[in-house]
């Protein structure tokens, strides 16, 4: 749709082990193997050899089912997770060839709080409850370094009107917030130092369907009008459907197809996505 | 000034500490100065004063006192209450140097909750005891989180905290241990001195070293280091104002005072936090025969020290302290507010 064929972000090799491991773990599991788990050493795979591009103003979908590995891939991308091996690159960072994941915590946490907005899919891992609504979305701005209450105010306002939080309760704690508001105020948070990047996981889930749709009217909305490249994980298809451009499927801990979602959709390739997509309701 | 011969030290080492263990604070002393604001961990031995009454600031005081230097202990500014004299008297009698009421001329200075009043010079050291040597415990319990934090330069929780604070209240409601970015790199908690004493330590001529006996952590800001309170760009730092107010005692209106308030008329009485700097600007304007406050005792129950006294042995000088009931017991309800407003 919008995108312009210039990544914003490349991550090659991408790997996740849970245990020990050993040198046969990434040929013993995947789909083939029907596990993700390693029967010599037992080491759960949970990301086998990711590679994609992401490219500037796109949304990239990931789909599959519980366990795939979809959410730890975005957890690794914003660092909350070592990864172990792979190599990851942000346009924006350095000379656009320096490999993210090798980097200091310093760096790592610069390019997590310049370059990066996450949004997770239970609030209160992404917003402090005990911070206000708009200390929340100031806090993203001043890791961001903007140092000026009045500036920061006046962002917050504009961002928490934009995801539709009323203004009056700028100044409430989330902790009293419901679910989706909850949400919302996470999602103004993100989105508060413009990055080029956001990663949304499950941001849907568990919301009633009322409010589920105008969080992903708002995701839309945002990348319609700011141009903001997103990769979407999700294990509901329709999210994937509305939202995404590009889509991969996951599987334990592979990507097992990859391609526009229009394409995955009418015509699955794999044998796990054509169950996925007759199962749609 | 010469050691005081007088004392022995008592079957102990001398300032108490055997010299492995002095030289232990002297290695982390040396890794604190070179990497400004950063807490290094020490082994914080066991002392003949609990936890948590400057033992982080006397271990240090400990390891650097040599038998020339001129020993100068202060609580919350006053030469006289419990603390100072305590810790004043244990470094006395395990090391016989000299000690004395006056900032000038004192080369080791160990303190809680204050700097001196007046400029201090490149040849002398403060020592600051410590209660919570971490800034970020305001807003992260866990220790092994904050060190990460530190780790990362991730301080936009700190931030956040101030933002809250100014959204809520107008204005930054911290008072003492107010977060101060030294070097800008690490974040410190300048021990709980006033905002008033603050600025004191940027690009300072003195070496001011923080020793937190309980937590086990000394840090330092290094002579012409930046330490920079945190601040907005449109909500500035600044220190407690004492307009229109001007101490009882000496009739200072540029110092740090402390509000009293006196039950028989009722009013509030401000007098200066430093008694060292009182006393001797007292001394000066009775010698230059100047118009200034009736000459009353220090409100805190001492009396004045004469000139002679600030260079007379240890023993005289005690006599100077309260020991009329009355006024003790005045002094010992001074210092324990002082404690608990802590």
């Amino acid at each position: 749709m919008a995108a312009t064929g210039e990544a914003v972000l490349e991550v090659r090799g991408l790997t996740r082990l849970y245990g020990a491991g050993c040198p046969d773990c990434l040929v013993l599991t995947g789909p083939d193997a029907g596990t993700n788990i390693c029967p010599q050493c037992h080491a759960i795979v949970a990301c086998n050899n990711i590679s994609f591009d992401l490219e500037q103003g796109e949304i990239l979908g990931i789909v599959g089912e519980s366990g795939s590995g979809k959410s730890t891939l975005l957890r690794c991308i914003c660092f909350d997770e070592e990864v172990t091996a792979g190599e990851c690159y942000f346009a924006a960072f350095g000379t656009g060839r320096d490999d993210a994941f090798s980097q200091t915590g310093q760096a790592r946490r610069y390019i997590r709080n310049h370059l990066l907005g996450i949004v997770y899919q239970n609030p209160l891992m992404g917003i402090k409850p005990h911070f206000t609504a708009g200390g929340n979305v100031a806090e993203k701005l001043l890791t961001a370094d903007v140092y000026n209450v009045s500036l920061i105010r006046q962002r917050a306002a504009t961002l928490l009107q934009r995801t539709e939080v009323p203004l009056a309760r700028m100044d409430d704690f989330p902790a009293n917030f419901s679910g989706g508001m909850q949400q919302r105020v996470q999602i103004a948070k993100a989105l508060a130092n413009n990055p080029p990047v956001l990663l949304l996981d499950e941001v849907s889930t568990g919301l009633d369907v009322s409010v589920q749709a105008r969080v992903l009217d708002l995701i839309k909305e945002i990348q319609r009008d700011l141009g903001i490249a997103m990769i979407v994980v999700s294990h509901d298809l329709g999210v994937i459907r509305l939202l995404a451009d590009r889509t991969g499927v996951m599987q334990h801990g592979q990507v097992i197809e990859f391609g526009l979602t229009d394409q995955i959709l009418e015509d699955p390739q794999h044998r796990y996505t054509q169950l996925l997509v007759h199962s749609m309701p | 000034m010469s050691v005081n011969q007088n004392r022995k030290h008592r079957g102990y080492n001398f300032a108490f500490l055997d010299e492995n263990t002095k030289r232990e604070i002297r290695r982390k002393l040396l890794k604190a100065v070179a990497i400004p604001g950063y807490q290094v961990p020490f082994a914080s031995p066991e002392l003949p004063i609990a936890r948590g009454w400057g033992t982080g600031g006397l271990q240090i005081t400990m390891a650097i006192i040599g038998p020339g230097d001129v020993l100068k202990v202060i609580d919350q500014g006053c030469d006289g209450s419990v603390n100072a004299v305590n810790i004043r008297k244990l470094l006395v009698k395990t090391t016989g140097v000299a000690t004395t009421f006056d900032t000038n001329a004192a080369s080791i200075i160990q303190t809680r909750h204050r700097i001196p009043e007046e400029a201090m010079r490149q040849d002398q050291i403060l020592v600051l005891q410590v209660p919570i040597p971490e800034p970020l415990r305001y807003v992260e319990a866990s220790e092994a989180k904050t060190r990460e934090m530190h780790g990362e330069m991730d301080y936009s929780r700190m931030w956040v905290y101030l933002y809250e604070n100014i959204v809520q209240y107008g204005e930054i409601t911290i008072g003492a241990r107010y977060p101060s970015l030294v070097n800008r790199r690490y974040l410190i908690d300048p021990s709980p001195i006033p905002r008033w004493d603050v600025p004191k330590l940027n690009q300072a001529e003195t070496l001011y070293l923080f020793g937190a006996g309980r937590e086990k952590r000394i840090y330092a800001v290094p002579p012409h280091t930046l330490a920079e309170p945190l601040e907005f760009e449109d909500f500035r730092f600044r220190v407690e104002d004492f307009t229109g107010r001007s101490c009882i005692r000496c009739g200072a209106t540029d110092t740090y005072m402390n509000e009293m308030y006196d039950s028989s008329s009722g009013r509030k009485l401000f007098v200066c936090s430093d008694s060292g700097y009182c006393d001797r600007r007292r001394e000066q304007s009775v010698t230059q025969n100047l118009a200034c406050a009736e000459p009353t005792g220090h409100p805190l129950g001492r009396v004045p020290p004469k000139a002679e006294a600030l260079v007379a042995p240890i023993q005289e000088r005690s006599r100077s302290y309260p020991t009329a009931s009355k006024e003790a017991g005045a002094l010992e309800q001074v210092v324990i507010e002082g404690k608990e407003a802590r």
